[in-house]
């Protein structure tokens, strides 16, 4: 009896096991390119996540389409507009140089030379607001004083 | 010169309100690409009657609404009722996708809760959803009589959407 409660259970677990593994492609080719364009890509899901490390349902049939796209020879470039035909630039992490993403681009090194601009600004107004030094006679003499004793002293030695 | 103080106060007022514009909006509201472009083609089968098939195609020449839903989301379950009344209204045909359900499971909620669609195509893999750039289930399309993709609404609709928005455009685009 208890033979074949093992048996049953035995058989089970195998139908539970095979369910875990996830769909991969045949040849691992295909999986590195699939792993490779993903990774660029935004799981519209759970947004701060790539399309290849989500675990989103989405995220799953997006990667049988793009396996779908690899095995069918298309471009890598092909794949990425296919995406992008869907769900817009959104779902690039590098989003193409257009208009629309010219500040986006742009925007940090302007404000880079806007603070560039800015402290240059700044030190030359410093350097002018300082006086050119001017020695009164009474300075002078100080100094040669000072020169001089201390021109004694090394005499001395 | 007086007033050189106040510079950092000012940066600090617009990096505030930059925040504020971006904590307010919805990240998940990403505009579709697919706005003013052609309805993607597609043929499955419906739900209910299975050996019938549905395509967009057959709806040339009319105004209409593509509602992606499936029984499984709950949002889908809040927005029911908003569907139920646009049915009513007859505006507009309703078309229904089913998307990743069980055909027991989507039948048994129309059965519960009402059936607002003239029909539902049953997108079983999720591809005619891809197509539709659907990322967020319930979604909404307004399609115009030339198939155009002319509106596009992420996630519940509610009757203020509906009259503020969905009900002046399909009597704009009915006129044209």
């Amino acid at each position: 009896m208890k033979q074949i409660y093992l048996i049953i259970l035995c058989l089970l677990s195998l139908g539970a096991s095979a369910k875990d593994a996830a769909p991969l492609a045949d040849d691992p080719q295909t999986e590195q390119r699939l792993i490779s364009i993903s990774e660029e890509m935004r799981c519209l899901v759970c947004q701060n996540e790539s399309l290849a490390g989500s675990r989103s349902d989405l995220a799953n049939d997006l990667r049988r389409e793009i396996r779908t796209l690899i095995k069918e020879g298309k471009s890598d470039d092909q794949i990425r507009a296919f995406m992008v035909e869907r769900y817009g630039d959104f779902v690039l992490y590098r989003p193409p140089v257009k208009p629309i993403t010219w500040l986006l681009w742009i925007g940090p090194f302007v404000i880079l030379l806007i603070g560039i601009a800015g402290l240059i600004m700044y030190l030359r107004r410093r350097n002018s607001l300082i006086p050119n030094a001017v020695l009164s006679d009474a300075d002078n003499k100080k100094i040669d004083a000072l020169l001089g004793s201390s021109e004694n002293e090394k005499g001395k030695i | 010169m007086r007033a050189k103080f106040l510079i950092p106060l000012v940066l600090f007022i617009v990096l505030v309100v930059f925040l504020a514009i971006g904590l307010n909006r919805d990240p998940h509201e990403v505009p579709s690409p697919l706005i003013g472009k052609a309805a993607p083609a597609f043929e499955i089968p419906q739900l209910g009657e299975t050996n019938k098939s549905f395509s967009p195609a057959s709806m040339k020449g009319q105004v209409w609404i593509l509602n992606v839903w499936a029984s499984w989301c709950v949002a889908c379950r809040e927005e029911h009722p908003v569907l139920v009344e646009l049915a009513k209204s007859q505006v507009a045909p309703l078309i229904g996708l089913d998307y990743k359900d069980k055909r027991e499971d989507a039948l048994a909620m129309l059965a519960k809760q009402g059936n607002p669609y003239l029909l539902s195509a049953f997108d079983a893999d999720g591809r005619v959803g891809i197509n539709y750039g659907v990322y967020g289930v319930p979604e909404t399309y307004v399609i115009d009589q030339l198939g155009v993709i002319r509106f596009k609404h992420i996630g519940p609709i509610t009757i203020d959407l509906l009259n503020q928005k969905i009900f002046p455009l399909i009597s704009e685009l009915k006129k044209s």
